[in-house]
C-alpha cells in the first residue's frame, strides 16, 4: 500500500464543518490542460469545469472524508456525452468517478486520484411511464421525491426512500442501492430496479436486465446495484412502480425505556407481522427532532417508535391494533394514530429531519450504517450506550428498526482535542460489536472509502477475491472510481491507477 | 468470517480444485441452458436445515435441501420463502434456476430472496457473499449475480433464506370467461393466471380483505389450485403476457403470469437475440469466475430460454 494512501485511509475522520481546512483540491495541474480541452471539444464548454471552485465542490460528498480530489467536472447532457467523456479520460489515462447529489455518508463520490468527474444532475428527466409493463425510464440525476411527485397522479409511487429524498438522485441510490424506512416490507434498490442502462469504462453502451419477467444470461442488473460507481455509469433506470396502498395508518409508540421500544420491535416481527416501516429514536434524538422540526413527538419519552402499516384496510386495521398490543403489552406510555394525512405527514417529517437536526447538538456527526439481527436490538443498543458512554461521547440512536438497520449518531465538536480519536475508536468498536452479533458492515449508505478498510473485518480474502472479480468483469483496468470498497490489498489495479495520478500531484 | 459448517467442507472437498463437476438437486430443471457436457462429475450439495429464525424471518439451509421439505418446516412457524415448490426440486437447485414461484406477484420474485451464499469458487475454496442479516449492502451484490447463474460460477452449498408469514387465508378462485382486468381491484391477488379464457387467482391475506376482494370478484368458482401449466416457460415482459393471446399460433395452450410476464405454453418460446454487450459481459463474468470452465460446463444462462 502507497504511503499516500496509508494517510489518506488515516485521515478518513475529519471535521464535517467548511473552510475550517485548507481545500484539499491543488489547483488544476498543467496536465490537465489537454484533457480539458478534449473533454470541452467533445460534450462543450458550457458542460465542463475545470477552475478551482468546482473541483472542490465536486471532491466531497455528505460524509466526513475530507481527501477526495477531483479533477475536471463535466455535466453531461445525454448517454453519449457520458461516452465521450469516458472515451476522453481514457485516452488521457485518468479514471471516471460519477456523482449524484452528493448526499452519499461513506465517501463513495470522493473521487480519488484526480479522476474526471461526471456530475450526473443534468441529466435528470422522468423519460417515460409505462403503465403496462410497471416500470418509469429515469435519467440518473433525476431527485428521488421528484420522481415520486411525477408519479403521483397514476397512484402508483417509487417505493426506496432514503432519509435524503429530497435531494438525493435515482443515480446514487442504484449505486448504493439505498434503503429507507419503506424498504421493511417493500425491499431497497435492487428490488425495484427492472434495467439500467450503463456506460461501462471502454465507452460502450449496453443495458443489464430488461422488462421481461427472467432475462437471459446472468443477473447483470443485480450485480451493477449498489456497485458504488465502479462497475460503470447509470445513463438510464427502469424502476418499479409500487401501487399506491389503499389504506395506510401511522403510529407513534413512546417508551420510558428503549429496551421496551427494542423489544417491541422483535415481537412485532415474531408475531408475523411485517410493517411498511419501523422506525426508532431515542430520546436525545427525539428531543433534538422536536426542537427542530416540531413533529409533535413527546419529549419525555426515552424512545419512540414510529410504525407505519399498510395494505388493504382490513388488515391495516388488524395489524395495527395487534402492533398497538404488542406496544402496550411492552410497557408504552402512549400509543398514538395519526388522524389524518397532515399529522402523518408531520410524524415522518421528524423522522426525516432527524440528520438535519444533529446540528443543534453539536457541529459535528459521524454515523455509522450496521445491520445486526433483528432479535438482538436490546442488547445491541445497550452495547452502544455502554461503549459511547466508555469514550465519553454523545449518540443520538434514530433507525430502521424493523430490519435491524442501526444508524447512531456520534455528536460532537471536533475543535476538542482529542474528540476526532475518540470518535472514531468508539466508531470502530460499534462495527466490530455489529459484526460479532452476526451483523453488516452497512446497511444502506455503502462501504465508500471510510468503511474499506473494515471489509476484511466481515469477508475472508476468498469472499473479497470473489467480490473483485465481479468488479474486473465489468471493469477491466478498474477505471471506474477507483479505490473504493474493496481494501486496498484486494484492488491492485486500483492502487495502480490511483499510483498514476498520484504522480501527477494527487494529495498535494 | 465464520468457521463453516462440517457439511460445507465436505462438499468443498468433494468438488475439489480441478476437473469437470455439475451439481445435480432434484433434477427438475436439469436441462434448463444445456446439458451437462459429457464426462462431467457429479457431485450433490448437502441437505437439511441448519436454523430456522421465525422472528428474523429467515432460515438457514443447506443447497440440497428439498423446498417443499422446507416449507414443511417454516409452515409450522406459519412462514415460507418466495422459493417455487416443484416436486423432488432443492433450495440450490431453484436458486441456481431463478425461476420465481407462481406467486411472484405476491411473494416476490426469487433474485430477491437470497440473502447470504455460501458456495465453492472454481479453485475449490469456500467463498461467503452477503450478510447473515435481513438488509445488507456490504461490498458488491454476488447474491444477485448467483441466483439464476445454473452453478456455472459456483457450486452453493448453504444459504441463507428470507423467509414471510404465509397469508392467514389463501383461496385460489376461477373467473370462467373473463380477461386479467376483472382482478385488478383486488389488492389481495398473489397470483393471476389466464389462458386466453378463464382468470385464475390466488387471494392471500388477513381473511376481511381476502372475503372483501372475493364480493369484488362476484360470480366465482372456487377450486383447489392453478390450472395445470404446460410445459414451456417463456419469458416476456408484462404487457406482452396480458395480449398473449394474439400470438397463440405459435404458444399453442398457455397460462400467462399476468403482472409478471412469464407464459407457460405447450410449444418452446423461439430463442430471443441478446444484445452483443450483454453476451460480452456474460462471457467475461464466466472467465473471470470459473477460468478453466470446469463448473456446469455445457450448461449457459443465456441459453436459458
Amino acid at each position: 500500500m502507497s504511503r499516500t494512501l496509508v494517510a489518506a485511509t488515516r485521515r478518513v475522520l475529519g471535521s464535517r464543518r467548511r473552510g475550517d481546512r485548507a481545500a484539499a483540491s491543488p489547483p488544476a495541474g498543467a496536465g490537465d490542460a489537454a484533457l480539458v480541452a478534449d473533454l470541452v471539444e467533445a460534450i462543450g464548454s458550457d458542460r465542463v469545469r475545470a477552475d478551482t471552485a468546482s473541483r472542490y465542490l465536486a471532491s466531497r460528498d455528505a460524509s466526513i472524508y475530507r481527501e477526495g480530489n477531483a479533477g475536471p467536472v463535466c455535466y453531461p447532457g445525454s448517454t453519449s456525452d457520458v461516452v465521450a467523456c469516458v472515451q476522453v479520460a481514457a485516452r488521457h489515462g485518468r479514471a471516471v468517478s460519477p456523482r449524484g447529489a452528493g448526499t452519499g455518508l461513506a465517501g463513495g463520490a470522493a473521487p480519488l486520484g484526480q479522476p474526471v468527474v461526471l456530475a450526473m444532475t443534468r441529466m435528470d428527466k422522468l423519460l417515460g411511464v409505462d403503465l403496462d409493463n410497471g416500470v418509469a425510464w429515469v435519467q440518473p440525476g433525476m431527485v428521488n421525491l421528484d420522481l415520486s411527485r411525477a408519479l403521483a397522479p397514476h397512484g402508483v409511487h417509487y417505493a426506496p426512500d432514503p432519509s435524503s429524498q429530497a435531494a438525493c438522485t435515482i443515480g446514487g441510490n442504484v449505486a448504493n442501492n439505498s434503503g429507507g424506512p419503506h424498504c421493511l416490507a417493500y425491499g431497497v434498490t435492487s428490488a425495484h430496479v427492472v434495467a439500467v442502462e450503463v456506460v461501462l469504462s471502454d465507452g460502450s453502451v449496453v443495458t443489464l436486465g430488461d422488462l421481461t419477467a427472467e432475462p437471459a444470461g446472468y443477473d447483470l442488473r443485480g450485480a451493477f446495484v449498489g456497485s458504488e460507481g465502479m462497475c460503470g455509469i447509470a445513463t438510464a433506470v427502469a424502476v418499479r412502480l409500487t401501487r399506491n396502498p389503499p389504506a395506510v395508518r401511522t403510529m407513534l409508540l413512546c417508551f420510558d425505556d428503549v429496551s421496551d421500544a427494542a423489544a417491541t420491535v422483535s415481537a412485532i416481527i415474531a408475531a408475523g407481522i411485517v410493517p411498511a416501516a419501523i422506525e426508532m429514536m431515542d430520546q436525545r434524538c427525539v428531543t433534538a427532532v422536536e426542537d427542530f422540526a416540531q413533529a409533535g413527538y413527546p419529549k419525555d419519552a426515552a424512545a419512540v417508535l414510529l410504525v407505519e402499516v399498510d395494505g388493504p384496510a382490513g388488515g391495516v386495521a388488524i395489524a395495527s391494533e395487534k402492533v398497538a398490543g404488542i406496544a402496550r403489552r411492552n410497557q408504552a406510555i402512549s400509543v398514538r394514530t395519526a388522524a389524518d394525512e397532515d399529522e402523518r405527514a408531520r410524524l415522518w417529517k421528524g423522522r426525516k429531519s432527524a440528520f438535519g437536526a444533529v446540528a443543534n447538538v453539536m457541529p459535528d456527526y459521524y454515523l455509522h450504517d450496521t445491520v445486526v439481527p433483528r432479535t438482538r436490538l436490546v442488547e445491541v443498543l445497550e452495547r452502544i450506550y455502554e461503549i459511547v458512554d466508555r469514550y465519553d461521547l454523545i449518540v443520538l440512536n434514530v433507525f430502521h428498526a424493523g430490519d435491524g438497520n442501526l444508524h447512531p449518531i456520534l455528536a460532537y465538536d471536533s475543535r476538542v482535542p482529542g474528540t476526532d480519536e475518540r470518535v472514531h475508536a468508539a466508531g470502530r468498536e460499534i462495527i466490530e460489536m455489529s459484526l460479532d452479533m452476526g451483523g453488516a458492515l452497512t446497511g444502506e449508505h455503502g462501504i465508500g472509502v471510510e468503511k474499506r478498510e473494515h471489509m476484511n473485518r466481515m469477508f475472508s480474502a476468498v469472499d473479497l477475491d470473489q467480490q473483485s472479480r465481479l468488479r474486473a468483469s465489468f471493469d477491466p483496468h478498474c477505471r471506474m472510481n477507483p479505490g473504493k470498497v474493496l481494501p486496498s490489498a484486494h484492488s491492485c489495479s486500483d492502487i495502480g491507477a490511483l499510483r498514476a495520478a498520484d504522480a501527477a500531484g494527487v494529495w498535494g | 468470517m465464520t468457521d463453516f459448517d462440517e457439511a460445507l467442507t465436505v462438499f468443498a472437498a468433494e468438488v475439489g480444485p480441478d476437473g469437470p463437476v455439475c451439481v445435480r438437486g432434484g433434477g427438475t430443471r436439469w436441462s434448463l441452458g444445456g446439458e451437462a457436457a459429457p464426462d462431467t462429475r457429479e457431485v450433490r450439495a448437502p441437505a437439511g436445515i441448519v436454523a430456522f429464525e421465525p422472528a428474523e424471518m429467515t432460515v438457514r439451509v443447506r443447497a440440497g435441501t428439498p423446498v417443499v421439505a422446507l416449507h414443511e418446516e417454516l409452515a409450522a412457524a406459519g412462514q415460507r420463502t418466495a422459493l417455487p415448490e416443484r416436486a423432488g426440486g432443492t433450495v440450490g437447485g431453484a436458486l441456481m434456476a431463478g425461476e420465481s414461484s407462481i406467486a411472484r406477484l405476491g411473494r416476490g420474485p426469487v433474485r430477491d430472496a437470497l440473502l447470504q451464499a455460501r458456495y465453492v469458487c472454481a479453485d475449490g475454496r469456500i467463498a461467503s457473499a452477503g450478510a447473515g442479516t435481513v438488509k445488507n449492502v456490504s461490498g458488491f451484490d454476488l447474491c444477485r449475480l448467483l441466483v439464476g447463474s445454473l452453478g456455472t460460477l459456483g457450486l452453493v452449498g448453504e444459504v441463507l433464506v428470507r423467509t414471510f408469514p404465509v397469508g392467514k387465508s389463501e383461496r385460489w378462485v376461477r373467473l370462467a370467461g373473463t380477461d386479467p382486468g376483472a382482478v385488478r381491484s383486488c389488492h389481495t391477488a398473489a397470483s393471476v393466471l389466464w389462458d386466453g379464457t378463464d382468470v385464475w387467482t390466488l387471494l392471500s391475506g388477513y381473511e376481511v380483505d381476502v372475503d372483501e376482494d372475493l364480493g369484488r370478484l362476484g360470480a366465482c368458482e372456487e377450486v383447489d389450485g392453478p390450472p395445470e401449466l404446460p410445459l414451456h416457460r417463456w419469458t416476456c415482459t408484462p404487457a406482452e403476457a396480458t395480449a398473449f393471446d394474439v400470438r397463440n399460433g405459435t404458444a399453442g395452450r398457455f397460462v400467462a403470469e399476468i403482472g409478471v410476464g412469464v407464459v407457460h405454453a405447450s410449444e418452446p418460446q423461439p430463442s430471443r437475440p441478446v444484445e452483443p454487450g450483454v453476451a460480452e459481459l456474460n462471457r467475461r463474468f464466466k472467465e473471470r469466475f470459473d477460468p478453466t470452465g470446469r463448473l456446469n460446463p455445457g450448461r449457459d444462462p443465456l441459453r436459458r430460454p
